[in-house]
């Protein structure tokens, strides 16, 4: 029985990070519709800015906040400057724009600050939280990060005028123009948003799994899983999606014989499918109501 | 073989071309067609080589268009066909034996078979759902090749090494070049075989569910038959290009068949056109052909050549290579007509 609440904590721990970069992959889709391919080589770039800030003898929480504001206006141009014109273009050849992106994101951050592991810094220290070596004091913070961030959004769009705005540019653009509402800008705002939560996933997830340009392959992967596992509407799902994969990841590889750490994430995705089998629009989110 | 005709999906925003126009679709299938057999004959081995890679890739790329833009399925799990085609062919090749030429339609059949029942859960996803659930598919190929279990048939993380056929008759040609005009008459057999499937009863099948299921099935179409039927087709004829592919490059192990395959093969459909199947072989000689040239353009950059290629691509020509057959085609109509 310890084994097995060690195992679930642990996986709540590794959960933290997939949660954050689900959270971020839910934003943009609400905001434009598409997976974004490349979100996670966004993310790595914001942390080698903010690596690059303090590395400049910047405070870490100074860094921290220009990297978000400069990472929010990098999300703005890149959808003002390549996907706004592709807006009409078919949604696969938006996907292959993800991919280019992915590509040159990476290339360009392996040539500016090379391909070896750096370390870098937790604000939360790395101590044993509240007395159990499974989980740190770093990842104890990252849960909280994470659930405050879940409920700021929260507020963002359920009170605020801008995130009405944005809800309604999403959902009906047509109508949403009509009252007044530039939706382009609401695009591109949610571009912004997407591309700061994004930073903030990559800031808090460096300590653990290091900096390099390919740290975010593996999680964001993992991110999607999450997001699609909880249901792509849907934030509060995408976080819990997030610790869900954690645990199962985990659990996996603990109690099924012959599942190494190579089968985790095979076994990880197969349990997922078989959730989306049985309940197609993920465990939170609204499915979809097509009229004939 | 007109390039009209085999269009399968939604038409970008030109007029529809007269029918005398169309000569110019069979006239450049006829060039192409020329340009392939006669080449090999003038060039070094090297390149016959990735020539053949070039069909090879194509035959994969023109499966992905049947089954994404054919049916409107979409597929990021086409390595994982692609590796059990050639894992077939290496297998029975240098385990049991077989000839060559005798293992490619086994490896099509079990493919087929492997795509049919994959089908079946797939039916109920659609849209980013099918992604991932096909995405998790081509990520757990290479660690199932890995297994202890297969080990003894599928040599584990070496892989297999297969012998390359050599010319029959006492042809006198060397390795490649036969095993390019092997390789380019069963593209050719595959493609006009494919045609005639989408002009078929089947394809139209396709076609309607892919533009409205609820439509389609209240037309007697038994959508999850024919979505599921997408799949076996598409896997199938990958199975043959992997079975090819084991052959040309000599060589299977599990690292070769990664998502990154499965990616390669997207963008190869995507600038080559979704639902053009002559815009296969276009797409196939830009993942083949342009990461080489970005690499050849700057080493330390080369993901991002790479990427800002794509992007130019995609911005000129949003329906890729369909979309300048179209504007030729509709240039041409208008030389005519003056």
């Amino acid at each position: 029985m310890e084994l097995f609440t060690n195992q679930v904590l642990a996986g709540i721990a590794t959960g933290a990070i997939y949660a954050c970069m689900a959270l971020a992959v839910v934003m943009i889709y609400q905001a434009i519709d598409h997976l974004n391919f490349a979100q996670g080589e966004m993310a790595m770039f914001s942390t080698f800015i903010s690596w690059q800030l303090m590395q400049w003898g910047i405070p870490y929480w100074w860094a921290f906040l220009l990297a978000l504001i400069i990472s929010f206006f990098g999300g703005i141009a890149i959808e003002r400057l390549l996907f706004k014109p592709l807006a009409k273009a078919p949604i696969l050849t938006n996907v292959a724009g993800f991919i280019a992106l992915f590509a040159i994101v990476n290339s360009v951050a392996g040539l500016i600050w090379d391909f070896t592991i750096k370390q870098y810094p937790s604000p939360f220290g790395s101590s044993p939280f509240l007395g159990s070596q499974l989980i740190s004091t770093h990842q104890a913070g990252m849960i909280g990060v994470t659930l405050g961030l879940l409920v700021a959004l929260y507020f963002f769009f359920q009170f605020t005028r801008i995130g009405l705005a944005m809800r309604a540019a999403a959902s009906l653009p047509e109508s949403a123009r009509l009252v007044g509402i530039n939706t382009s800008w609401m695009i591109a705002l949610g571009w912004g948003m997407a591309s700061a939560i994004g930073a903030i996933a990559g800031i808090l997830i460096a300590p653990v799994v290091f900096l390099e340009p390919n740290m975010m392959g593996g999680v964001l992967i993992y991110g999607f899983a999450a997001a699609v596992l909880g249901g792509l509407t849907s934030p509060l799902g995408a976080v819990l999606g997030g610790f869900l994969v954690g645990v199962f990841e985990n659990l996996a590889g603990t109690y099924i014989p012959g599942v190494g750490n190579e089968l985790k994430l095979p076994i990880a995705l197969a349990l997922i499918i078989t959730v989306l089998v049985v309940k197609p629009a993920g465990l939170l989110g609204r499915p979809i109501v097509k009229r004939v | 073989m007109s390039a009209v005709e085999e269009v399968v999906t939604e038409a970008p925003a030109v007029e529809a071309v007269p029918k005398r126009a169309m000569t110019l679709g069979l006239g450049t299938s006829l060039v192409v067609l020329a340009a392939l057999v006669i080449a090999p004959l003038f060039v070094k081995n090297f390149i016959i080589f990735q020539m053949t890679m070039l069909l090879i890739y194509a035959l994969a790329v023109l499966a992905l268009n049947i089954l994404t833009g054919g049916s409107g399925q979409f597929s990021l799990g086409q390595s994982a066909f692609y590796a059990v085609g050639a894992y077939t062919s290496a297998i029975l090749m240098e385990h049991v034996g077989m000839n060559y030429a005798l293992t490619l339609p086994i490896a099509g059949i079990i493919c087929f078979a492997f795509g049919f029942v994959f089908g079946q859960p797939a039916l109920r996803l659609s849209g980013v759902y099918l992604a991932l659930a096909t995405f998790a598919l081509a990520v757990a190929m290479p660690q199932l090749l890995k297994l202890g279990f297969f080990e003894h048939w599928t040599g584990g993380v070496q892989g297999l090494v297969v012998t390359k056929p050599d010319a029959p008759f006492g042809l006198p040609m060397s390795q490649d070049m036969w095993l390019y005009y092997f390789t380019l008459a069963i593209g050719i057999g595959i493609y006009i075989a494919s045609v005639n499937l989408l002009r078929s009863r089947s394809g139209r099948a396709f076609m309607a569910i892919r533009d409205n299921e609820i439509a389609a099935s209240a037309m007697g179409v038994d959508v999850a038959l024919y979505k599921t039927l997408a799949f076996g087709v598409s896997a199938g004829i990958t199975g043959v290009a992997g079975g090819l592919g084991a052959i040309a490059v000599q060589f299977v192990a599990p690292d070769g068949y990664t998502i990154t395959l499965a990616i390669s093969l997207f963008l190869g459909m995507v600038v080559g056109g979704v639902g053009w199947l002559p815009g296969s072989i276009v797409g196939s000689a830009f993942i083949i052909f342009v990461p080489n040239i970005a690499e050849g353009i700057s080493k330390g950059l080369s993901g991002a050549v790479f990427g800002v290629l794509l992007f130019l691509v995609i911005f000129l020509v949003p329906h890729g290579a369909r979309q300048v057959a179209m504007v030729a085609q509709q240039m041409l109509g208008k030389l005519k007509k003056n």
